[in-house]
């Protein structure tokens, strides 16, 4: 096959591209160039898209004597990850930006651009595994489960998935991965692991944030409505956050409060106890089915249901109501915003994913 | 069969060249030091640089060697203004016409934020070529307030051949010296400095098949420049060992260049080769002056509808080295300046490339070329209406 190989110049994507090369196929190793003012240097472990991030990225391509190429997604990835991620706080919602990346960039811009070229398939160096199934290609949870990425691959489709290959799926461990470069005297063995999110060089989200979505003085509410302080802009906040809130005195029942809304509209901020973080339902309008759509759709189908990244994922049971796909959970679960992103698994399958749009408390206001 | 297209680049080293430059290489002396080895080395570098000079019709005093264009364009454009401003503070325009190699963009911006210059940029033409009238009107207006004026000798891109003569006149009757940057331009048209009387060119050794690393200012005799770089003093206006192997292998490769202009051939295998893809390629643009308005090795196109990136990839992936002609970050070509200042229009900016030619190429070339690109333009089209 013909093999586009995304290298972030990163340990993972250059052994998944290695991986490539030794099973016989002709591979292309492309850099993506998603900013138009890199930052120099790399600065501890942060960042994607840096000068040295690419030369680690073409020294390893060379080392696999494949070509190399830097192109440019600059425009792409700021229309639709960077302008998405501050709208879509601005909207008062909690977006995974690298999860945009994976949807309308890597698996979709890039993906198109392979296909058109001549490619067969784009890979990457996810930890999640492509298997064939019976109704055709299947999303997976990889073998290394510390590692696993494949909630921020949960918004691709069966046309996606069929020409996306992710090589470092069945390895059980990172170490492993690390070794292998090692051995194969690749030069980026050693470096640390990408965190954060990689148009954020410093890690300041916050900062990030208020400088492009603006930052007004607006209402702290309780939850029966009444002003109780006074916040330095809504879109900073996000639910379940606990702290920045300053409010400068507590509770009458003495507990921390949490934020429980976002309304960027009328600028709020809704806080109270934890206990009313609990989420008994959410839905979205935006989904998608990682594979084939699962036949018991509209009647239901028990799942387990992940709300981010790096969250455990809990028993629930699926269906698709009114253009909806609504989930309910068997027990209550904290830390569900609009914005972020449910994904549905049956056993190490993703099966699909939706766009929060709106959630049901378990508990209800009290009166 | 790799076929290189990319001259503009890096002109492969001859040779002769080579040959002269790893004898020079095993000679052992610092041209500075007093003891006979120094004198040999000595005898060696003033020798190229005689050589240098009479290739550029300049004296061997007026020859600074450098480290390569970017250094000699810095050193102009920089200790020009230094010098200038120093005579008479009031002269802190910097006179620049839009498309300019980013040597030279980045030097007189970096004066702008950290000298306080004042730039004032002058259009070019739809084929790339300085519009003198806007030049005479930028002198008329201020001339008593001007540096320097510094230019291209030719686009680096689209080869557009710009008219020095005349633009030196123009700023000496104004009081005002000129810098050129004649990178592009020298060993394929003539460069000749004292019958155009610029106060300072600039040249690099590898474009013309010299090695890289190496380059010179020509600097006439009236001409002043602070230094960029300070120390042994070793020549006028610039300090540092003198680099006595690389001049002379820059010497063999300019006389040799210079004994080859005019090209004819060259330019009778880059016309065939743009009329081949002019005939072939449905939205092809040659940009730039025609025929004789520019550079005879280079050919540059837009196609319309074009992804640039892919179309590099498809030319590569069947052996042809070209380029996008324009800068590149971090390996990223970006959008080209010189066409956006052309007015050409940004989507067909996209889709740019730039074919030049050299001491080596031939017809096997032109025609691998014309026969790679119909596909791969037709596939750099896909491309961009897939992404």
């Amino acid at each position: 096959m013909k093999i586009l190989a995304a290298m972030s110049g990163g340990v993972d994507s250059a052994v998944a591209a290695a991986r490539a090369v030794e099973a016989g196929h002709e591979v292309v190793g492309v850099h993506l160039a998603l900013s138009r003012m890199p930052g120099t240097l790399r600065t501890g472990s942060r960042g994607c898209c840096t000068v040295e991030d690419s030369m680690d990225a073409r020294r390893a391509a060379a080392k696999l004597g494949i070509p190399f190429y830097v192109w440019d997604f600059s425009e792409r990835f700021r229309e639709d990850v960077v302008d998405d991620f501050v709208a879509e706080y601005a909207a008062g919602r909690t977006p995974n930006p690298c999860m945009r990346c994976n949807e309308r960039i890597k698996f979709a811009a890039l993906l198109d651009k392979a296909l058109a070229l001549g490619f067969d398939a784009v890979v990457t160096g996810h930890y999640a595994e492509v298997r064939l199934g019976a109704d055709g290609v299947e999303l997976h949870r990889a073998a290394a489960w510390a590692k696993d990425q494949s909630y921020v691959l949960g918004v691709l489709t069966a046309a996606q998935l069929a020409h996306a290959w992710f090589p470092l799926g069945a390895t059980p461990s990172k170490a492993e991965v690390r070794a292998e470069a090692e051995a194969r005297g690749l030069s980026v063995a050693a470096k640390p692991d990408s965190h954060d999110i990689c148009f954020i060089p410093d890690g300041d989200t916050r900062g990030w944030l208020a400088e492009r979505v603006g930052a007004e003085e607006g209402a702290i509410l309780d939850r029966s409505g009444d002003r109780i302080g006074t916040h330095p802009g809504a879109a900073a906040f996000t639910v379940g956050q606990r702290k920045g809130l300053n409010i400068g005195y507590p509770a009458p029942d003495g507990k921390p409060r949490f934020v429980l809304e976002v309304r960027p509209v009328t600028n709020e901020v809704v806080v109270g106890p934890r206990e009313a973080l609990a989420i008994a339902e959410l839905a979205g309008a935006r989904y998608s089915w990682a594979g084939a759509a699962p036949a018991d759709a509209d009647a239901g189908f028990a799942c387990e249901v992940q709300v981010r990244a790096h969250a455990d994922p809990v028993p629930a049971t699926a269906r698709l109501e009114a253009g909806e796909l609504v989930i309910r959970v068997d027990e209550p679960i904290e830390g569900v915003a609009p914005g972020q992103t449910a994904v549905v698994y049956v056993g190490t399958r993703v099966v699909g994913q939706c766009t929060i749009d709106r959630t049901v408390s378990a508990v209800p206001v009290p009166a | 069969m790799a076929v290189y297209l990319d001259h503009a680049a890096t002109s492969p080293m001859p040779d002769e060249v080579l040959a002269a430059y790893t004898d020079a290489l095993r000679l052992v002396g610092n041209p500075s030091s007093i003891h006979g080895a120094g004198q040999a080395a000595r005898e060696l570098l003033e020798t190229g640089r005689e050589e240098l000079a009479r290739a550029l019709d300049a004296d061997p005093v007026e020859v600074v060697l450098t480290s390569g264009g970017t250094e000699s364009i810095n050193l102009a454009v920089k200790g020009m203004f230094w010098a200038a401003r120093a005579q008479d503070p009031r002269r802190s325009r910097v006179l620049v016409p839009r498309g300019e190699h980013h040597a030279t963009l980045d030097a007189v911006e970096w004066l702008a934020r950290h000298e306080g210059a004042q730039l004032e940029w002058i259009e070019l033409d739809a084929e790339g070529r300085i519009r003198l009238d806007a030049l005479d009107s930028a002198l008329a207006a201020a001339s008593g307030e001007v540096a320097l004026v510094t230019a291209l000798w030719a686009n680096n891109e689209v080869g557009t051949l710009q008219p020095v003569a005349e633009l030196v006149a123009l700023a000496h009757a104004h009081g005002v010296p000129v810098h050129l940057d004649a990178v592009s331009a020298f060993g394929q048209v003539p460069v000749r400095v004292h019958e155009v009387e610029a106060d300072a060119v600039s040249v690099s050794a590898h474009k013309v098949g010299g090695p890289v690393g190496v380059g010179a200012l020509v600097l006439a005799r009236t001409a002043t420049v602070e230094p960029l770089l300070h120390g042994g003093d070793q020549q006028r206006g610039r300090s540092g060992t003198q680099d006595a192997a690389g001049a002379a292998a820059f010497a063999v490769a300019a006389s040799r260049a210079v004994a080859e202009v005019p090209l004819t051939r060259v330019a009778a295998l880059r016309d065939r080769l743009v009329a081949g893809v002019l005939a072939t390629v449905d939205g092809a643009v040659l940009r730039g002056a025609p025929g004789e308005g520019r550079l005879p090795g280079n050919a540059h196109f837009t196609f319309a509808g074009a992804d640039g990136d892919a179309l590099l990839y498809l030319l590569d992936a069947s052996g042809i080295a070209v380029s996008t002609g324009s800068a590149c970050q971090a390996g990223v070509p970006e959008l080209s300046h010189v066409l956006i200042a052309m007015g050409v229009p940004e989507p067909e900016a996209r889709g740019a490339l730039r074919i030049t030619l050299g001491h080596d190429s031939g017809d096997a070339d032109v025609d691998a070329f014309l026969a790679a690109l119909p596909a791969a333009v037709a596939g750099a089209r896909a491309a961009a209406s897939a992404s």
